[in-house]
């Protein structure tokens, strides 16, 4: 277990080291998400109608941003084998990929998401609820993005096969994440929108750390 | 049939592919506690992956492994693997690089830098290091991990003389604890009286 933390904390020194390629998910989620009010006009009853969408999609693209390196350095460098024979399982390591990426990822998303919202003419009602399903939503998007990033590991162009991969498999997270907000916003209960986040979450936080370990072995083999 | 009971490490009728190509056929040594193995051979004829099959990295298509009379394809083999890369972030400064490694191993990574005279880099980010110091740090991580089984692959690229000579003193008193050494090389390595296997 002491050995899962000090991994953890090595991801995360690194992630601090290369600052730039942190911030650099953050800053295309609040300027893609900027873009909106160029395209469509100002007027704020289209804009507050689209707002959930919008930051939604947003935060699902700037979570693939950081994927492609997320194992693909330790491949590129060697790590990958040590981490491997390291005692974690395989499935341990992938785990620690998926909460480094949240933490390094999730959280900063989580953080810009509320004064993206704000911008974006949201109901203020609405923006707890919107928050409240980012939460799940991002964690769900680091551990399918972790098992995809796995999956790819090693192959041509992975990086241009990882959304292709991990894009349908994040549909659900979208669907129940924008319609929880969408409620609130209408003035109804985000509260079964909001429970099949949470289930989806229950149900990738075991299978989606297993899967990617598989797919590690595989790769190193 | 050699006796295998006093055996570190057994490999028995040991066959492995590499992607369509069959590199390891039918293989079996032993190395005894203590013992030393120098694996020879042209590129390409194997020895990468004969020290990735001994690690436990690469699942052998035929034949067992066994470390210390276990399997190490369910134990996992308590092995300090150098690969032909050094497994250094150059991101983390050379202290921080073995912290992960002195987790796992108990080892003492000070100590460790100290034996491969790499204390004065200790703070630096390991991106300014040459590449031999990077290769000395991924030989420091070997005596943190404090593993029976030493793997090791080309383990004097990129080294000087001196540090060639170290080398030789590190895997000299790792055997007499006790421990293996198996390496893959093409240059004359100061290994004493190794056994060879030539592949």
């Amino acid at each position: 277990m002491t050995v899962f933390w000090a991994l953890l904390l090595r991801e995360l020194r690194l992630s601090v080291r290369h600052g730039a390629d942190t911030l650099a998910a953050v800053l295309f989620f609040v300027l893609a998400g900027a873009l909106f009010p160029l395209a469509i006009g100002p007027a704020p009853e289209t804009l507050s109608r689209m707002a959930p969408g919008i930051v939604w999609v947003c935060a699902l693209l700037a979570a693939l941003l950081p994927l492609d390196r997320l194992f693909g350095a330790d491949f590129d460098d060697g790590s990958l084998d040590q981490l491997l024979l390291s005692g974690l399982p395989a499935g341990a390591v992938a785990a620690v990929k998926a909460l480094a990426h949240w933490l390094a990822t999730g959280v900063p998303l989580l953080l810009a998401a509320g004064p993206l919202a704000v911008m974006l003419q949201l109901h203020p009602a609405a923006v707890p609820v919107l928050l409240a399903g980012l939460v799940p939503g991002t964690l769900v998007l680091s551990l399918f993005g972790t098992l995809g990033a796995a999956v790819v590991l090693g192959a041509r162009r992975g990086g241009v096969l990882l959304p292709l991969l991990v894009l349908p498999l994040a549909m659900p997270v979208l669907i129940f994440g924008a319609a929880a907000t969408e409620a609130a916003a209408a003035g109804g209960t985000p509260r079964p929108h909001l429970l099949l986040l949470a289930a989806v979450l229950a149900g990738a936080l075991p299978l989606c750390p297993l899967a990617a370990g598989a797919a590690l072995r595989e790769a190193a083999e | 049939m050699q006796n295998f009971s006093q055996a570190g490490l057994r490999v028995a009728n040991l066959s492995a592919f590499r992607g369509e190509r069959l590199v390891l056929r039918d293989l079996s040594f032993a190395v005894p506690n203590g013992g030393a193995l120098l694996l020879l051979g042209a590129n390409g004829s194997g020895k990468s992956t004969l020290l990735r099959v001994l690690a436990g990295l690469k699942r052998p298509d035929a034949g067992q492994v066994a470390w210390r009379g276990q399997d190490v394809q369910e134990q996992g083999a308590p092995a300090a693997y150098l690969g032909h890369l050094d497994a250094v972030k150059p991101g983390l400064t050379a202290a921080e690089n073995l912290a992960l490694a002195a987790r796992i191993g108990c080892g003492d990574a000070a100590e460790a830098m100290a034996a491969l005279d790499l204390s004065p880099l200790a703070d630096l980010p390991a991106r300014l290091l040459s590449a031999g110091q990077k290769r000395r740090l991924a030989l420091a991580r070997l005596l943190v991990l404090r593993a029976g089984l030493w793997l090791l692959d080309e383990p004097t690229l990129g080294l000087d003389a001196a540090s060639v000579a170290r080398l030789g003193q590190l895997m000299a008193a790792h055997r007499a604890a006790g421990g293996v050494v198996v390496a893959a090389t093409h240059l004359p390595l100061p290994l004493g009286d190794a056994a060879e296997l030539r592949l």
